[in-house]
């Protein structure tokens, strides 16, 4: 589904990937983690397609297309999601027209035909009862006021409406409280199938309690110095960064 | 290239291709010698076969005129207009004027059809048994002058009055002379006392006591001569309890040289009445490198005359080279309430200075400003506003927001309000915000498979939502697309 090669990335003149090797089989979920600044959220926008990076060297095959070559929305429409870790408040924008606006942007894009007002508000309510939103969340502008838990069980709707093949779930789990982190998990493991894959992105064990991980990297200083089952999260969380970025180097 | 570039780029790629209203009608006209004496006043009164009074209210607003300067405290900058250089009437050539819709000259309804505008009632009421279209009365005012008013027997079932004002100078005499210029004074400003001397047509509403009228109204101005000013008047009288919601839109061909349009709208609404007065202002903005476009100096004031009448302004201005409009309410009945909802969209060169005036004079009177600005390109956008509390108005209340969007960092948004009360129970609160299109937010909605255009699109209506909402829903939706054209050019 997923194949990195020996992919190098900086902001400005500064080099933040430096030559990450990473495949993400169909059908499996992958954690990436490590400490602060080792290049986690980078690895997420370049993948995404955010401007901001430029890919120096490498490159990256998703779905069999040349990912770096696309630009951001063609990536979207071609099943790849961004969970954001700080999702972005649109004023004005009413929540339920935004998504779908988005769901039939990529339906359209896949071939698909679009969902009437009906049949999408039908299909959201459901999905959003299943996330334990409250009801005015999809009449709410988008993320306006939204608490942290909202915010990221919102991203979760977003997935599961977008139906992704590949979802980058970057942080989802700062701020979310045992219950959201719960939701999340559950909302996560739903998509769980042959044709969806993920890579979690986080700090903690504590979500890869839910979302249980076919293997385990830790980045460090732009690269995968290391990669294990999800055990590998386990002896983290006990040892720390240090010691295992240490006994890799 | 970081999202905020290629906004730009996107932004900097609508040329004069984005507007679609551009082309030119190959209409028989009839001018009169270009540039501005009394002779022409005399002219233009004469072609209308007024009555002496009018002239003589022409003649001496022109006099007022001559001893005025143009004034100069907008933010606004262009070369110096020579008044002489321009046609002050043009008009379709016709024997008398047509007296039904198969009179109109075929090429001027051709010229309608192709701009959407609904001129045949047979038609317009096929489409309402068929599928619930909206019905809509429209006046077209083609250069100088109307061309054709449907709907008006329909209206005059239930005593409304809706016809060209030059019509209405002939059917309903007194009428017209009893209210027009007793809102915006011939002498009132420099443009204002220019139409007075040269105004040629425009729409007059006359809705009687207690009338809530049956359909919308609306006029559409549409320039089409070279080298001519317009110059229309539009007069709405709402007597008691009466009701009226009323639509203006207007387009121009795109031409290398600036245009003159220099309107006056008078509204005055009576014990209970209420009149809402929606435009939707696409003038041609001139092009890309900021050459051509109409200039749009513009005078409307509403007279909220009656207790708890009720006047309210909703523009959404995406057009001009330049536009100076200030639509303004005098709030004179007690508990009469004045409201002024704009948005202004500025692209490449365009200039706009434009706000409104907020005059409390009876007692509990209430206003509500809400203006958008939306900057892009090298454009200008200025919010003026004045909120005037006078002594005896008690327990007014005004409520102002005002915010701004930039899009880009070539462009400039001001805001310029003016408050004065003089009664110490009035409460009057103003907000203002600025801010930017954020590259956050555009890669937000494109990760989510929204094209860059459609994002922008998006963001921009979010922005103007409050003030959209104001407006005839089905106008909503152009207005809407329209936002969306004169950002990114037309798609497709």
């Amino acid at each position: 589904m997923l194949q990195i090669k020996n992919l190098h990335a900086s902001i400005g003149e500064k080099p933040i990937l430096r030559g990450i090797d990473l495949t993400v089989p169909e059908g499996q979920i992958h954690a990436i983690m490590g400490p602060n600044g080792s290049g986690k959220s980078t690895l997420s926008y370049v993948l995404s397609g955010r401007a901001e990076f430029t890919v120096t060297a490498g490159e990256v095959l998703f779905d069999g297309l040349a990912l770096l070559d696309m630009p951001a929305e063609a990536r979207a429409q071609a099943g790849l999601f961004l969970a954001f870790q700080a999702p972005v408040e649109l004023p004005g924008v009413g929540n339920a027209n935004f998504l779908r606006t988005a769901v039939n942007a990529v339906r359209r894009a896949r071939g698909e035909p679009e969902l009437d007002a009906a049949q999408f508000l039908k299909a959201a309510r459901a999905e959003a009862k299943r996330l334990q939103m409250p009801d005015d969340m999809l009449k709410r502008n988008v993320n306006v006021g939204f608490s942290g838990g909202e915010k990221k069980r919102n991203e979760v709707l977003q997935m599961t409406m977008l139906r992704p093949k590949l979802a980058i779930l970057d942080e989802t789990d700062s701020g979310l409280d045992i219950d959201a982190l719960k939701i999340v998990g559950d909302g996560v493991n739903a998509l769980r199938s042959e044709k969806f894959s993920a890579l979690v992105i986080t700090h903690h064990q504590r979500l890869l309690d839910h979302i249980v991980p076919d293997a385990v990297h830790v980045l460090a200083h732009g690269r995968i110095v290391r990669s294990g089952g999800a055990d590998l999260a386990r002896a983290l969380e006990a040892q720390g960064y240090a010691q295992v970025i240490a006994e890799a180097a | 290239m970081p999202a905020i570039a290629e906004t730009l780029q996107t932004v900097n790629s609508v040329s004069e291709s984005g507007y679609k209203w551009g082309f030119e009608s190959d209409i028989e006209m009839e001018f009169a010698p270009r540039g501005l004496n009394t002779d022409i006043v005399r002219l233009i009164s004469e072609r209308k076969g007024e009555p002496a009074w009018l002239l003589e209210w022409r003649l001496n607003a022109f006099s007022a005129w001559q001893a005025m300067v143009e004034p100069d405290w907008a933010m606004l900058h262009h070369p110096k207009i020579d008044y002489q250089d321009a046609y002050y009437y043009a008009a379709p050539k016709k024997k008398a004027g047509p007296k039904s819709l198969d009179e109109v000259d075929p090429e001027l309804l051709k010229v309608y059809e192709k701009l959407g505008i609904p001129l045949s009632e047979r038609a317009i009421l096929a489409g309402v048994e068929g599928a619930g279209t909206p019905r809509i009365a429209v006046d077209a005012v083609f250069d100088s002058v109307s061309v054709a008013t449907t709907f008006r027997a329909t209206l005059a079932k239930s005593g409304v009055i809706f016809c060209p004002i030059s019509e209405a100078v002939k059917d309903h005499p007194d009428l017209v002379r009893k209210y027009l210029g007793t809102v915006v004074p011939p002498s009132d400003n420099y443009f204002a006392a220019l139409n007075s001397a040269v105004f040629t047509d425009g729409s007059f509403v006359f809705i009687p006591k207690g009338v809530a009228c049956p359909m919308e109204l609306s006029t559409y101005f549409r320039i089409n001569a070279r080298n001519t000013g317009q110059f229309e008047r539009t007069l709405i009288v709402a007597e008691d309890g009466a009701s009226v919601s009323y639509l203006e839109g207007c387009t121009a061909p795109m031409r290398d040289e600036n245009q003159l349009h220099a309107a006056v709208v008078e509204l005055v609404a009576m014990d209970d009445a209420k009149i809402k007065y929606s435009t939707v202002q696409n003038w041609y903005p001139g092009d890309a490198q900021g050459r051509g476009g109409i200039y749009n100096f513009v005078t409307k004031r509403g007279a909220c005359r009656g207790a708890r009448s009720k006047i309210s302004w909703t523009q959404v201005e995406t057009g001009s080279a330049i536009t100076w409009k200030y639509p303004s309410c005098v709030l004179q009945g007690d508990g009469s309430s004045g409201e002024f909802y704009s948005v202004a969209l500025t692209n490449n060169h365009q200039q706009a200075d434009t706000g409104t005036k907020m005059i409390h004079i009876g007692k509990n009177t209430t206003s509500t400003i809400v203006s958008k600005g939306i900057s892009a390109g090298q454009s200008s956008n200025t919010y003026r506003g004045l909120v005037r509390i006078l002594p005896r108005a008690a327990g007014a209340r005004n409520h102002t927001q005002c915010d701004s969007l930039l899009i880009g960092d070539r462009c400039g948004a001001h805001t310029v309000p003016y408050i004065e009360s003089r009664n110490a129970t009035a409460k009057v609160e103003h907000e203002a915000t600025t801010s930017k299109i954020a590259d956050d937010q555009l890669f937000y909605c494109r990760q989510r498979g929204l094209s860059e255009e459609d994002a922008v699109g998006l963001i921009v209506n979010g922005f103007c939502r409050d003030v959209l909402a104001e407006l005839p829903m089905e106008f909503a939706v152009e207005a809407q697309k329209l936002l969306a054209v004169s950002l990114e050019g037309s798609v497709g």
